[in-house]
């Protein structure tokens, strides 16, 4: 079992900013603890995703509305809950961005990235809460 | 347009436009709204014809500016202007190989290659 460095539980206003500076503090913890690069940048970018489609589509930018953030950190592995107060919507539906009709649309590439940069992305039944998880990867081998 | 809001230095090489981020972030929402804003002027405004948008300085990129270069890569076809992307670093790159935009767009390493035959 890993000791746990951190756990904290937040409450923020629906507003990207506050958003921001929760992504911050967790994307400075993870670069106390020294997780490689790759796996900083994923989960920084998998948190500004996860956030923005909980404020914007799942508050619709609602400013009387919070999102509510549960997020643990050790050095193996950080885990982030975010939980909007939307109505959900079901992931399977969003159509694959990737798909050669739908690559000139401009959405529905968040949670695509999510999943491919963290180790696990697992909605809630109703898709109003989003579970990322991230292990820690293997150092990149120095050149020599 | 206010300085202070610039979000793109715009530079000139014969008759190509360099157009290079400012920031290490393209994150932001409002952000993401102005350069969105300072792209679409080149084509709809100005009517540039070929254009090359520098990376060298964006370290994070989220998938609301890729949405934005969606729409640019469309206005300018629908222009008949010319878009090429370069200086990409590798994990930026990898945003764009696993969304295949990789396909859609043309991403020279540098801007030098970008440059040749444009």
């Amino acid at each position: 079992m890993h000791v746990l460095t951190e756990q904290f539980k937040l409450t923020i206003p629906n507003d990207t900013k506050a958003g921001q500076s929760v992504q911050e503090r967790i994307v400075r913890r993870l670069e106390e603890l020294d997780y490689p690069p790759r796996d900083v940048f994923g989960v920084r970018l998998a948190l500004e995703e996860a956030l923005v489609n909980a404020i914007k589509h799942g508050n619709r930018l609602d400013p009387d509305k919070s999102v509510r953030i549960d997020c643990r950190i050790n050095a193996e592995c950080v885990r982030i809950e975010i939980e909007d107060q939307g109505l959900g919507f079901r992931p399977e539906a969003v159509p694959d961005p990737t798909a050669e009709n739908n690559l000139e649309r401009p959405c529905g590439r968040g949670i695509m990235l999510m999943r491919a940069f963290m180790t696990l992305i697992e909605y809630n039944e109703i898709g109003n809460r989003v579970v990322l998880e991230k292990r820690r990867g293997q150092p990149e081998p120095e050149c020599s | 347009m206010a300085s202070g809001q610039r979000r793109v230095d715009i530079e000139e090489v014969g008759d190509v436009t360099i157009a290079r981020f400012v920031d290490r972030k393209i994150l932001d929402e409002s952000n993401i709204q102005i350069i969105g804003n300072q792209l679409f002027g080149l084509i709809d405004e100005d009517g540039r014809g070929k254009i090359i948008l520098d990376f060298t300085e964006v370290e994070y990129l989220s998938s609301a500016a890729l949405g934005k270069l969606i729409t640019l890569d469309k206005k300018a076809k629908a222009a008949g202007a010319k878009l090429r992307l370069c200086s990409i670093r590798p994990e930026i790159y990898e945003v764009f190989a696993i969304t295949k935009l990789n396909k859609l767009f043309q991403i020279y390493d540098n801007q030098e290659k970008a440059l040749e035959g444009f």
